[in-house]
């Protein structure tokens, strides 16, 4: 079926502007094919099912919209953990700045490597994982991503990995439009902790895809950097083998426009999944987009999403989270909360949640709920002398605690709060 | 200490008069009882002197040590030295008991220019107090009054009131659901702050509190007014022959 006009003037403009990295037969094979993706999808526009709620036009656009650079003098974040740190600045890497990529269990090497070598172990999961997940939604910025982006991590780990891998990635360019494409295998009964944090660039197109084996965990933590005009689309995909655990947690704050989007597939029996995210955002010029999507394909899976958005002044949030259950997929475990805390009545929540099962012996339960501060709650704190914001900030915190929860490394659950009650403090003076 | 007089309040939501010109005043150090049928308005007097919102003052004062109560916001009134330990404690899941007796005794202190306590001197403080109130250890990390008994609430609020120090206190129906042994160990914590600087408000439904925290002076409260005032006796005389008599006399 061809495209529409204005779709396929969008992505044909786009794509003349870009050009294929090099690299051997097979990563070369598997761009083109991801080209090819592109062009039969068309790149995304309001029009589409998968994006009433929020305008990709500028994810689409030839060229990135600017932002400014945040300055600020806040400690480094996961500043008090030892880890193997990975630096990204506008998503080019920098070997001045970051550590040696060497570590006991782990071998990571830039993509860009990976992808030049003939013979490498990437061959099975670049691209594929983002292919799989192109039906039944059509993700093609996902696709762009492989196609284009040059460089990002391969990591793979063997054995549990004490040290976590903290990929980095700064902004220092105000016009700055950058790509990468990360891949991590964590081998049967290994175990590693993936850290991000960073804004990365003005626009920032990041994907991430996970092949969890059997028995293995893949732990996994982000912040997103806080510039406020930065816009990112991020994509999460994990294959998740018998009895592997798979957790990840998202915090943002500001940025104009944020689009998280994470497919997992439970493919082996007694697997389980959670992803969580926490987002504060001010302002109508605030978007944040948790759009996930679970598959459900082998017996005794358990799977869990907690999504939670603070948002004020006329910020928006939006959460589209589906639980699918194929048939066979017994025992099932599959549980969804999406929740916005509005702080002005001008603020504004959309949420599309989404079961679809096709096995009968599963529980599945979701909800999804946006209020205000609970009145009550306000003045019982207030009359124990706490003023009213810092009250609030109480309420806000105890709010995001469920999703803060779901970070099992108690070190970065107290960097997370701690950056958090930082943040809502400034706010206040 | 609190001085109340010709206090008439009305709901916000509906024009509803509850408070109907209501006087009190309770010296330093003077514990004062309210009693009075349900529905009479003590709830409502102790959340308007806490400055909780939704209610209408349409006339009157209320003076803490002087100061126009009702002008201010809630915290300020508690940084004044007002206390106010609820009929029905609130509970705030995701906030930590402790987090929460931290905040609220710092911002206090902070209110009034004094110095933080630190987190040692804090926890030291909070153990011995809540030993004395039977309150254990897990239960000071549980979130606020989450999965707390009639009881265990009631006793928190004693627990905040011991901790934050407060001038006035007013107790609302803190007896209410409490069995004999959990009403003496809240009047104990009660007494154990009696001072010369303290008063206390009692608001309570039966004798039996005061059987323990023996008043000063005793009110007798109806339809939004004190209709009745004098000592310890009268409290026993409500207990004997219950309110018929007493309403039946000033109508
Ligand atoms: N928020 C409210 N909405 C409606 N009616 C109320 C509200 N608060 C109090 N009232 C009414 O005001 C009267 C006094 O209530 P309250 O102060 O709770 O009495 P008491 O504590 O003496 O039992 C009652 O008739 C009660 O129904
Ligand atoms: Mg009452």
């Amino acid at each position: 079926m061809a495209l529409p006009k204005l779709k396929a003037d969008a992505t044909s403009a786009r794509l003349d502007a870009l050009t294929l990295p090099k690299g051997a037969a097979w990563a070369v094979e598997a761009r083109k094919a991801a080209l090819e993706r592109v062009t039969a999808m068309g790149l995304p526009s309001r029009r589409d099912e998968y994006w009433r709620y929020t305008d990709p036009s500028a994810l689409v656009s030839v060229e990135a919209p600017s932002a400014a650079l945040l300055t600020d003098d806040e400690a480094p974040v996961f500043g008090t953990v030892d880890r193997i740190r990975i630096v990204f600045v506008d998503g080019v890497f920098d070997a001045d700045q970051s550590d040696p990529m060497i570590g006991t269990g782990i071998e990571i090497e830039r993509l860009s490597d990976a992808t030049a070598k003939d013979i490498h172990w990437a061959r099975d999961l670049f691209g594929v994982l983002e292919a799989r997940a192109q039906k039944p939604v059509e993700r093609s910025l996902a696709a762009l991503n492989t196609a284009f982006a040059a460089d990002g991590v391969v990591i793979r780990a063997v054995a549990k990995v004490e040290k976590p891998v903290n990929l980095i990635y700064l902004h220092k360019s105000e016009t700055s439009d950058a790509m990468l494409h990360n891949l991590v295998r964590v081998e049967a009964g290994a175990e590693m902790t993936l850290l991000e944090n960073g804004p990365a660039a003005a626009r920032f197109s990041k994907l991430l895809e996970v092949d969890v084996s059997d028995g293995a965990a893949f732990h996994h933590v982000r912040i997103q950097g806080r510039d406020h005009q930065r816009r990112a689309v991020t994509h999460t995909f994990a294959r998740l083998g018998q009895q592997s655990r798979f957790k990840s947690f998202t915090l943002t704050a500001n940025g104009v426009l944020t689009r998280n989007e994470c497919v997992i597939e439970l493919t082996g029996d007694d697997a389980s999944a959670h992803v969580a995210g926490a987002a504060v955002g001010d302002g109508t010029d605030f978007l944040h987009d948790d759009t996930v999507f679970i598959t459900h394909d082998a017996v005794g899976c358990e799977s869990r999403q907690v999504f939670k958005k603070v948002l004020r002044n006329g910020a928006t949030g939006v959460f589209q989270g589906k639980i699918l259950v194929k048939p066979g997929a017994q025992k099932t475990d599959g549980y969804q909360i999406s929740q916005s805390l509005l702080l002005d009545d001008d603020c504004q929540f959309l949420a599309k949640p989404e079961l679809e099962i096709y096995a009968d012996d599963v529980a599945c339960s979701h909800g999804s709920t946006s209020g205000a501060i609970d009145e009550t709650a306000m003045f019982y704190l207030q009359s124990r002398g706490i003023p009213k914001r810092e009250a609030t900030d109480l309420l806000v915190l105890a709010f995001l605690a469920e999703a803060l929860e779901e970070v099992e490394d108690l070190r970065l659950t107290e960097d997370l709060r701690g950056r958090l009650e930082g943040w809502l403090a400034r706010r206040r003076r | 200490m609190l001085e109340i007089k010709g206090l008439q309040v009305k709901l916000e939501a509906e024009d509803k008069q509850i408070l109907k010109g209501l006087s009190l005043s309770i010296g330093a150090g003077e514990v004062h009882a309210i009693m009075g049928p349900n529905g009479s308005g003590k709830s409502t007097l102790s959340y308007v002197l806490a400055g909780r919102e939704g209610y209408e003052v349409t006339c009157g004062t209320a003076e803490l040590n002087g100061a126009d109560l009702l002008g201010m916001e809630p915290e300020d009134r508690a940084a004044a030295g007002l206390f106010l330990a609820f009929q029905y404690p609130v509970e705030i899941p995701g906030v930590g008991n402790m987090t929460f007796l931290r905040t609220a005794l710092n911002a206090q202190r902070k209110s009034r220019g004094e110095e933080e306590l630190s987190a040692a001197a804090f926890l030291k403080q909070v153990r011995e107090k809540a030993k004395t109130l039977k309150i254990d250890a897990e239960m000071l990390k549980r979130a606020v009054n989450v999965g707390f008994s009639g009881g265990e609430k009631k006793r928190n609020e004693i627990l905040q009131m011991a901790m934050l120090e407060p001038r006035m206190c007013i107790l609302d129906e803190t007896d209410s659901g409490l069995d004999v042994d959990a009403m003496k160990l809240v009047a104990e914590g009660v007494n154990a702050l009696r001072s010369a600087g303290r008063s206390f408000l009692v608001i309570t439904h039966y004798q039996r509190l005061l059987d323990h925290i023996a008043p000063d002076v005793v009110h007798i409260m109806a339809d939004g007014r004190i209709i009745k005032t004098g000592g310890p006796e009268l409290a026993l005389e409500i207990e004997n022959n219950g309110y018929a008599d007493i309403l039946a006399e000033v109508a």
